[in-house]
């Protein structure tokens, strides 16, 4: 079992509108291995939620071949593949926190028993056990979208696709989310492809940094991240974080994010 | 500022609506006077005699067949007919209530099953999308006064009367709110909830019991409070053409043929206390189902 698990060639999409063709992706290339953490940054409409919605099977491309895990994402999203995780939380609020963890288990049929155990299991590795029977207006924004993430690891997928999924929450939670990401994905070894505006976000976060720009939207530089595996909070503070930071905004710029 | 205790809607809210029914009682005994008074005049004019306002004060509120019935007319009518009749007799307005009830809980229950199943198929089948909706609205564009004897007419000549005709009248009036109300229901769960449910790879009746349904509930409440209202309003109007001679709008209709103006009121009175129990008893129901979906804060 080689190969990348997500591997994108020559990738396209345009959307025809009345003003004419919208080029949301134009030739971007990107191979992802097994266990990567990749972030994609980069301002707006440079197509970073769009290539994570290609790689979900929730976008079709124009030009180019995407495949994942081998497959055409469609297969693999029919082989249930992957977790994606939205900007907001999406809860439903005529469940609890344990039965809105429970629905993807309940759509792929397994068993009552499984379901309990994985819920469990899952709401534990988010820390929020104790708090299944509670239900989404009685948690705060960030236990919500830790939820969300609870959900999106219930089934087991090998992928983790994260759009923005801090970008609604303050500072001190982001930090605290981020660090217990960090631990989880070292305790899982999944794929995570994160889309982020933030640049220290990224920069702490990934093992790889895909910086994109738009019109067309095109990946800038692909940075690989110097950092030890191992990175605590105060990692932020050190001159090696702050070098690929610098980098990261250099790349920006080359892509003319700062532009007016 | 006094904390208003947090209770159930209805006990919160007893208060004003007494404060309103207190006005309108006072405004009611107000044009009872205005408009009775003229006959009352004119009985006095033709007697030889020049009554005094006081009499001319008690003589409308106590009139036979008056233009507008004071309230204790009407109440003193309604507890006749209400409490201190048996319930099994021709003169009970209760008899007369269930007559009316039955129909209009039947139909209900007809035009809220048809309504709702219309709504799935609208919101699932693009053909039915399409189509359904322009026919739906025009049948509420016809007046129901007109199509109404022409229901019971042919329903009657299959064989079919009494309770069914009415029904099938009740149902053709509350099936058009259900169908609004349970697409906007059915449609109400945004981009980001359907493309979650696709990256599960889930298909449409999986979506449909799991997150379309639940989503509708509140809609389908709201709709259903309007659909009972209009059911009991084709209940009535059933029972006006072909004079029929049980109902709430057989009650109306002897009343106008006979001249019994308190009749008609204390008949229209118990349809709209029929009325308010029937919305009341569908809050209820939203505040239990609300409540057990953990959606109730």
């Amino acid at each position: 079992m080689g190969g990348p698990v997500i591997e994108a060639k020559g990738l396209g999409l345009t959307f025809e509108t009345r003003d004419g063709p919208v080029h949301a992706l134009k030739d971007v290339d990107l191979a992802v291995g097994k266990g990567d953490f990749v972030s994609f940054i980069g301002p707006s409409g440079c197509g970073k939620t769009t290539f994570l919605r290609c790689v979900a099977a929730l976008e079709h491309p124009t030009a180019g071949t995407l495949t994942v895990n081998g497959t055409t994402p469609d297969e693999a999203r029919r082989a249930r593949a992957y977790g994606y995780v939205f900007q907001a939380a999406g809860l439903y609020p005529w469940r609890t926190i344990a039965g809105n963890v429970r629905l993807p288990l309940e759509i792929m049929g397994m068993s009552r028993a499984e379901q309990e155990e994985r819920v469990a299991r899952v709401l534990e590795l988010v820390d929020l056990a104790g708090f299944g029977r509670k239900y989404p207006w009685q948690l705060s924004g960030g236990m919500q979208q830790r939820a969300s993430i609870a959900r999106a690891l219930a089934f087991d997928a090998d992928i983790l696709l994260m759009d923005e999924p801090f970008g609604a929450l303050d500072e001190i939670v982001r930090d605290r989310l981020n660090e217990e990401l960090l631990k989880l994905w070292d305790r899982t070894g999944k794929t995570i492809g994160f889309v982020t505006h933030s640049i220290p976000e990224a920069v702490y976060l990934s093992t790889r940094i895909v910086v994109m720009s738009p019109r067309p939207g095109r990946i800038t530089d692909v940075i690989e991240s110097p950092l030890p595996r191992d990175r605590p909070l105060d990692i932020r503070d050190t001159p090696e974080f702050l070098e690929v930071a610098h980098r990261v905004r250099e790349g920006l710029r080359a892509g003319h994010a700062y532009d007016a | 500022m006094p904390r208003v205790p947090r209770g159930a809607g209805m006990t919160r809210s007893i208060l004003p609506v007494l404060t309103v029914v207190a006005a309108i009682v006072a405004l009611w005994y107000a044009a009872a006077f205005a408009m009775n008074q003229q006959w009352t005049r004119d009985q006095a004019a033709r007697a030889g005699t020049e009554p005094t306002l006081a009499q001319i004060a008690a003589d409308t509120m106590s009139q036979e067949r008056p233009k507008l019935p004071a309230p204790h007319q009407v109440a003193a009518e309604l507890w006749d007919t209400t409490v201190a009749k048996r319930v099994t007799s021709k003169r009970s307005l209760v008899y007369h209530g269930w007559i009316t009830l039955s129909a209009t809980l039947l139909g209900f229950a007809i035009g809220t099953g048809l309504g709702i199943l219309l709504a799935v198929g609208i919101v699932h089948n693009r053909a039915m999308d399409m189509s359904v909706m322009p026919w739906a609205i025009a049948s509420q564009t016809i007046p129901i006064l007109a199509i109404a004897p022409m229901i019971i007419v042919v329903l009657n000549s299959v064989g079919i009367s009494g309770l069914l005709p009415k029904a099938v009248i009740s149902a053709y009036l509350s099936f058009f709110p259900v169908v609004v109300g349970m697409v906007k229901g059915l449609r109400s769960p945004d981009a980001m909830q359907l493309d979650l449910l696709s990256t599960y790879n889930a298909d449409r009746w999986q979506t449909f019991w799991k997150l379309r349904l639940p989503a509708s509930m509140p809609y389908l409440f709201t709709s259903l409070k309007v659909g009972v209202a209009a059911s009991l309003v084709g209940a009535i109007v059933g029972e006006l053409p072909t004079g029929a001679v049980a109902g709430l709008g057989a009650r109306l209709l002897a009343g106008s043929y006979y001249g019994q103006t308190v009749q008609i009121w204390s008949a229209l009175l118990g349809a709209a206390v029929l009325a308010a129990a029937l919305v009341g008893l569908i809050g209820l129901a939203q505040r239990l189902t609300l409540a057990a979906m953990g959606m109730n804060r």
